[in-house]
């Protein structure tokens, strides 16, 4: 998947040395039925850092980010993001997906609403945002999608890299420190993925703390900070994306590069 | 092949086993019948409403019941045993002692062999058509021939050396399958003409016709269309013909089923990608050939699912024939308890007669939704 | 584009040309014609006849025809009757328009019970308790198979082995269940009551517009007012307290049993009873599967991503689920509610009055056929019509919001 690669400026790394961690899992394990999915998992995510999980299908990467927001509960380990852990304590889980945006692979717009009630929707209800200040700002982040023409327009009536963009934007209005990608470009035709790679890449140079679950390689090696390979529920290697990509230490990312080079 | 041989040598860490809160019976006890307090609560409620029930059930149906009684000389059952256990047992006597006449009214007894044997074309009927190898042009003749055969059976004749029975002795469940059965076979052509006239774009007075047609019909319910046969079409004819009964309530449950059947052709018709019709359109096909060689052949299958529930709904129609004084399967069951000797054990006939209904229904209905998830998997393909 | 006609490098645009028909059967408009009205024409020839056929047969019987019989005194015993009326005295007209209160009366109970417990076994289906679940899926997939008329039949019959009035089941206080019907307490009507009842009106319309003035609150400032202390405020409280300055009336007006019979509250007659319940259980359990398919209708990632903006669970179902539920619900609903009128029809073979008992008894003794089933077909026309009116709107709006 380098199709982009060459397009896309390096950017530079805004980890901030010395602060607290924004995302921590530690031992994280978690089973469907009988059916390990997930194995030890332990990952300390910085402030500012940018992380793309890559790894074959099934692997659990998907997994791994929707635990991080709780919208799937691990069994064993310690979950803590923001300072905050996630136990079954609902006030917890209120203030972490406050503070964690999220963008899926399918977009996830609510069909009935325009795209500007789209974005207002969770500051008005949540953040208990006027009205028009939730609109200004929802029209401010479509803007910055590069998308403000289509505010009054409903998501069936946008294409699918629009769709994308505008769901970036509904999670960018809640103003999250966290923003988690899952796989937000795989149901886009091709001509599409660049556009929200774009987007993705304007929110990088922002500083903000990102963990992605993506195939683009060419987007992870100019992005990330970290590149970390998952294979059947656990993290095989973890490093920066030039070591990762020009010297692979294990076989199983050998083998899953050989794949995904030989694929496109 | 090299990659799978290099995927198994990968090595992998070795399967932990999950903690013993997550699978096994108890787990599953936890997760699925005590959750949460509130559904600990209707688990017990439920369990015992259900343990409650079952046991009242057993013990009516099974533990107390009585299941044939004594006859005396002239052959007259006598049902005091049954009436001493009212409200404790059931009486199956009822059941074993009048189960012909609940099945085949009152055809004569010595003939019941002929509904007997038309029972048994319908369900090999049944089961021909529901297998997707069959459907192919000849399975129409096939239903002629079956539906002619069944008729012949059922009346009989003296030429063929048969007693001749005529339809107002027909009854019982035969009776029900035949209404069912004949209705959809006879309503379907007709749908089909009436799916495809409101379909129409050019022929606009046809397609109003089909329009008022539909809409009248599905606006009222059957029964008014049942009083309409037996009240009206007697007038409707010149003076000196006369139908019988059964034959004007088919007719009404053939205009009845057909606005329906019409409004899920039109589904399958409305279902077809429109390039289907350009192709045929394409290759020079007249308005006939086109319907009948590409349009039809597919509509039809996609339809076959809910034209299957629409059937399961006229099986259960048919009962409202009894209104206008025809012994189908209900009207059997609930005549059988006029005796006086059975009077007042019509629950146990109608236990009997829901079981005959919901066997029919529930087999349809499983097929149907079999059918359902076979086309949507083939479509995914 | 308004330019392009005066535009000079452009030939002014034209109409399109009108199409001719020619004297030819290759040309397709003829054809049509052609063939409409060979159709239309055999439709009218069959009605000519079937008319001409009827106005013999008529006559020949000596029946005359119309709706004269209307304003005549009809000998039709009727058992419960919710406007005055008394047999031989009123008139045939009155008669049927019992007859068409008593079908609007069961069926608009029939309607509300039947949504609230089809909604009820609907979600029950979808719990995630596993005998609730399998319990709730039995009771739809056995009571779906099994014509409703049986079913009529079953509970009427269940009703009538019930015991005399003084064997009288008796399961709480103040309800009797006999041969002759349930007998329930009712209250004895007074002004204070009538006063509570306007106050509960005058509150739930003051309780809309404070939820609008909430909106609007929050629109403007974010903080959305509290609904629910004001709602029982105004729901509970205001009606309580309007009962309670009036005097506080509270009589129930309890059966008793007094010799053979009971007297006071009210009766509901055994073949009211079977026709409501039969037809509440029959349609609950179409309405639960349709409840169902529309709650599973809304993808999980609906509910995935209103979570992942931290949208509280009662928020995610009233701004996201419930609406985008309704859309596929909404539709079958309709049709069958419609189908629960029409199925109210089978009244006439439990001898509950409805309008096709008393058009059926109508018609025997005039011998007005015609008349009579033009009657019952109109009545249930006029309600599917009207049913499909406000489906069109529906539709026609929901088309317009998503669109």
């Amino acid at each position: 998947m380098s199709v982009t690669a060459d397009a896309i400026p390096e950017v530079q790394s805004a980890v901030k040395a010395g602060a607290a961690p924004a995302i921590v899992l530690e031992k994280v394990s978690k089973w469907y039925g009988s059916m390990q999915v997930l194995r030890d998992i332990t990952l300390t995510i910085a402030q500012g850092e940018r992380i793309v999980i890559c790894g074959p299908s099934g692997s659990g990467k998907s997994t791994t980010i929707r635990c991080i927001n709780r919208l799937e509960s691990h069994q064993e380990g310690r979950i803590v993001v923001d300072g905050t852990e996630l136990t079954d304590d609902l006030r917890a889980l209120d203030t972490i997906r406050r503070e964690v945006g999220m963008v899926f692979q399918s977009f996830n717009l609510f069909p009935h609403l325009t795209i500007l009630e789209n974005c207002t929707l969770a500051p008005i209800w949540v953040r208990k945002m006027p009205k028009a200040e939730a609109e200004e700002l929802a029209m401010d982040y479509l803007r910055r999608v590069k998308i403000p023409e289509q505010a009054k327009k409903y998501p069936g009536q946008l294409s699918g890299g629009q769709q994308q963009r505008v769901a970036i934007a509904r999670a960018l209005c809640m103003k999250p420190k966290i923003m988690l990608f899952d796989e937000p470009t795989s149901a886009l035709d091709p001509e599409m993925i660049k556009e929200v790679l774009d987007t993705m890449i304007g929110l990088a140079e922002t500083g903000m703390t990102m963990v992605c679950v993506t195939h683009e390689m060419g987007f992870a090696q100019k992005v990330a900070d970290r590149v970390v390979f998952m294979d059947r529920g656990e993290i095989v290697e973890s490093g920066t994306p030039a070591r990762m990509f020009n010297d692979p230490q294990t076989d199983r990312l050998k083998l899953f590069l050989s794949q995904i080079l030989r694929g496109h | 092949m090299a990659d799978i041989a290099a995927e198994a040598a990968v090595p992998f860490a070795a399967r932990q086993r999950p903690p013993a809160a997550v699978v096994g019976p108890a787990a599953w006890a936890r997760t699925n019948l005590f959750g949460s307090w509130w559904s600990t609560a209707l688990t017990l409620l439920i369990g015992y409403l259900a343990l409650r029930f079952a046991w009242g059930f057993v013990s009516w149906g099974l533990v107390h019941a009585v299941w044939s009684v004594p006859h005396n000389d002239a052959g007259q059952p006598n049902s005091a045993p049954c009436r001493a256990v009212i409200g404790i047992g059931a009486c199956w006597a009822v059941i074993s002692d009048k189960y012909r006449f609940i099945l085949f009214g009152f055809y004569p007894y010595d003939e019941q062999w002929r509904p007997l044997v038309c029972i048994a074309l319908f369900l090999g009927l049944y089961g021909v058509s529901a297998n997707r190898r069959f459907w192919r042009r000849e399975l129409g003749l096939v239903w002629i021939a079956v539906l002619a055969l069944i008729m012949l059976l059922m009346h009989g004749s003296a030429t063929l050396g048969m007693t001749v029975v005529t339809d107002d002795r027909w009854g019982g469940l035969p009776l029900t399958l035949i209404l069912a059965t004949f209705g959809l076979a006879l309503a379907f052509p007709l749908a089909v003409m009436v799916a495809l006239g409101r379909r129409s774009r050019t022929m606009p007075a046809v397609r109003l016709l089909c329009v008022v047609y539909v809409e009248l019909i599905r606006g009222v319910p059957l029964i008014s269309l049942l009083f309409m046969s037996s009240v009206m079409f007697p007038l409707f004819m010149p003076q000196g013909v006369n139908f019988d009964n059964l034959l004007r309530a088919q007719v009404a449950i053939i205009l009845f089923a057909a606005a329906y059947l019409a409004e899920v052709v039109r589904g399958g018709l409305q279902a077809l990608p429109k390039g289907q019709y350009e192709a045929a359109d394409a290759l020079g096909l007249s308005y006939g050939r086109k319907t009948r060689l590409i349009v039809l052949p597919q509509a039809l299958r996609i339809v076959i699912p809910p034209l299957v529930n629409t059937f399961i709904g006229f099986f259960k129609d048919t009962s409202l024939v009894l209104i206008i004084g025809i012994y189908d399967l209900l009207q059997s069951g609930r005549a059988a308890v006029d005796d006086p000797v059975w009077q007042g054990f019509g629950n146990e006939v109608y236990i009997l007669l829901a079981a005959i209904y919901f066997c029919f229904c529930f087999a349809m209905s499983k097929y149907s939704r079999g059918l359902e998830r076979g086309f949507s998997r083939s479509r995914v393909r | 584009m308004s330019g392009t006609a005066a535009d000079p490098r452009y030939a002014a645009p034209r109409a399109a040309p009108r199409r001719r028909m020619r004297l030819s059967w290759s040309d397709p408009l003829l054809r049509n014609l052609f063939w409409q009205v060979v159709v239309i024409g055999g439709v009218v020839l069959l009605v000519w006849y079937l008319v001409g056929n009827t106005s013999r047969n008529l006559q020949a019987r000596h029946i005359a025809t119309g709706f004269r019989f209307l304003t005549q005194s009809a000998a039709i015993p009727i058992g419960e009757s919710p406007i005055p009326y008394t047999p031989s005295v009123s008139t045939y007209g009155r008669a049927l328009l019992i007859g068409i209160l008593n079908t609007l009366r069961v069926s608009v109970i029939g309607v509300v019970l039947a949504t609230v417990l089809g909604t009820l076994i609907g979600i029950g289906r979808l719990s995630k308790n596993f005998l609730l679940a399998k319990f709730t899926a039995l009771y739809v997939e056995v009571l779906r198979d099994i014509p409703v008329l049986l079913q009529l039949f079953f509970w009427y019959g269940l009703l009538q082995h019930l015991p005399g009035t003084r064997q009288a089941l008796h399961p709480i206080a103040g309800v009797f269940l006999s041969n002759r019907g349930i007998k329930l307490p009712w209250v004895d009507w007074e002004r204070g009551d009538t006063g509570a009842v306007v106050a509960f009106v005058l509150g739930a319309v003051l309780t809309w517009l404070w939820s609008r003035r909430a909106a609007a609150r929050q629109a403007r400032t974010g903080v959305r007012p509290a609904t629910w202390p004001v709602a029982l405020l105004l729901l509970v409280v205001f009606p309580v307290a309007v009962w309670a300055a009036l005097g506080a009336p509270f009589s129930l007006d309890v059966p008793a049993l007094h010799g053979f019979n009971f007297q006071g509250g009210i009766t509901l007659s055994p073949e009211f009873a079977a026709l409501l319940v039969g037809l509440v259980i029959y349609t609950s359990s179409y309405i639960a599967e349709i409840v169902r398919s529309g709650i599973e209708a809304v993808a999980q990632g609906q509910w995935e991503a209103a979570f992942a903006l931290g949208l509280p669970h009662g928020i995610v179902l009233r701004q996201i689920v419930l609406p985008q539920a309704l859309r596929v619900i909404v539709p079958p609903m309709t049709s069958q509610y419609l189908n629960l009128i029409k199925n109210s029809s089978l009244a006439v073979a439990i001898g509950y009055q409805d309008i096709v008992s008393i058009a059926g008894t109508t018609l025997n003794q005039t011998g007005q056929a015609i008349e009579g089933v033009a009657i019952i077909m109109a009545v249930y026309l006029t309600f599917s019509l009207s049913i499909s009116a406000f489906m069109n709107w529906y539709n026609a709006h929901i088309a317009l919001v998503e669109r």
